[in-house]
């Protein structure tokens, strides 16, 4: 049951760092759809707080999210094994196959494609977002918290903690106790 | 690039340092790893360092993953790129089992807790939104793009469709439709 569960953690992960372009949030639909509508690991709630989580704390956010959705799965084990998983494909990429990658990205189509799969991204991390929000937009203040660092986000060129430390000081100051 | 090979240990403590010390994710860690590599290492030069980044992002994974990886193996090949893969991720996965073992469990029920993550709940909303929004503006600047965009957006939400179907075809439908480079 524990090697299922390991396999299965492996191979979903294998899959967000396969199809995860351009980094950034770029994880976030294909994770929510894996972890949470199709293996139920996290409520969507719990999924937000993990992605809060990672952002707060040092490293890359998915391989931080990995290891904490690894662990809530299955213990230390679990957090290796889907954080390995997450990490694969850049490393198979790199280390074995980068001569074949080189030429590919190199191919004038491989823009087009990628051109494509960035429009299909933008679409998807909208739509993440908007049925994130539903969960975490509730009442007046989290309304004000969500457009004040929506437009500071898109003016603002500055490290993404700040708004996230800030989030979580405006909760403590508006949460209704 | 230097004379004498970088040691193995160097790459490590650098990716290590970068790995535990930068906040914000992948577009903060990379700066951290510009930093590192060409200002005090001085490993890879601006322009080396420009071509490791356009790789980076036209490939799947992690930027500042892809970008460690490849420094590593430009200075020490494939033990090099394991070595960078190994520090850049190795501390994250300790401050983050430490954090999901410990102090999750135990503040998770805490009030102040709960407070910050109902404010911390629409932040992370907040940069997911941005995100779309950013990523939207860098890209889709031909027609064409636009249009491909909310075509799929409108697909999208009609149809469920699981997220690596729904980018293959954004993909497939990037080769018809976006015949010229869209710049």
């Amino acid at each position: 049951m524990m090697v299922v569960l390991l396999l299965s953690l492996y191979w979903t992960f294998f899959k967000i760092g396969l199809f995860t372009f351009g980094g950034g949030y770029a994880m976030i639909p294909l994770m929510k759809e894996e972890v949470i509508t199709r293996h139920g690991w996290l409520t969507a709630t719990e999924f937000l707080d993990v992605i809060a989580i990672a952002e707060m704390t040092p490293g890359p956010v998915s391989i931080n999210a990995a290891t904490f959705i690894g662990f809530q799965t299955a213990g230390v084990v679990g957090s290796l094994t889907a954080t390995l998983g997450v990490i694969t494909p850049s490393l198979v990429l790199l280390l074995l196959l980068s001569r074949i990658l080189f030429r590919l990205i190199r191919n004038p189509r491989a823009e087009n494609f990628l051109q494509g799969l960035r429009a299909a991204f933008v679409a998807l991390i909208f739509l993440a977002a908007f049925s994130l929000g539903q969960l975490a937009i509730i009442d007046v203040p989290t309304i004000i918290i969500f457009i004040s660092l929506f437009i500071a986000n898109l003016f603002l060129s500055i490290n993404p903690i700040y708004f996230i430390t800030t989030g979580a000081i405006l909760g403590l100051i508006f949460f209704p106790f | 690039m230097p004379k004498q090979p970088v040691s193995l240990l160097s790459l490590l403590l650098a990716f290590l340092k970068i790995g535990a010390f930068t906040f914000g994710g992948g577009y903060a860690i990379l700066p951290a790893i510009q930093k590192e590599a060409i200002d005090n290492h001085k490993w890879v030069d601006q322009a080396t360092f420009a071509d490791i980044l356009i790789i980076t992002q036209s490939m799947p994974g992690q930027l500042a993953l892809n970008s460690a990886i490849q420094i590593g193996i430009k200075m020490r090949g494939i033990p090099g790129g394991l070595i960078a893969a190994f520090g850049v991720t190795a501390p994250s996965v300790l401050i983050i089992l430490t954090v999901a073992a410990f102090f999750f469990p135990i503040y998770r029920d805490n009030i102040y807790v709960q407070a910050a993550f109902y404010g911390l709940r629409p932040a992370v909303v907040a940069m997911i939104a941005g995100a779309a929004v950013r990523m939207g503006r860098d890209i889709l600047c031909g027609r064409n793009a636009v249009i491909l965009c909310a075509a799929l957006l409108i697909a999208a939400v009609i149809f469920q469709i699981h997220p690596i179907a729904f980018l293959t075809a954004g993909g497939l439908l990037g080769l018809l439709v976006c015949k010229r480079k869209m710049v």
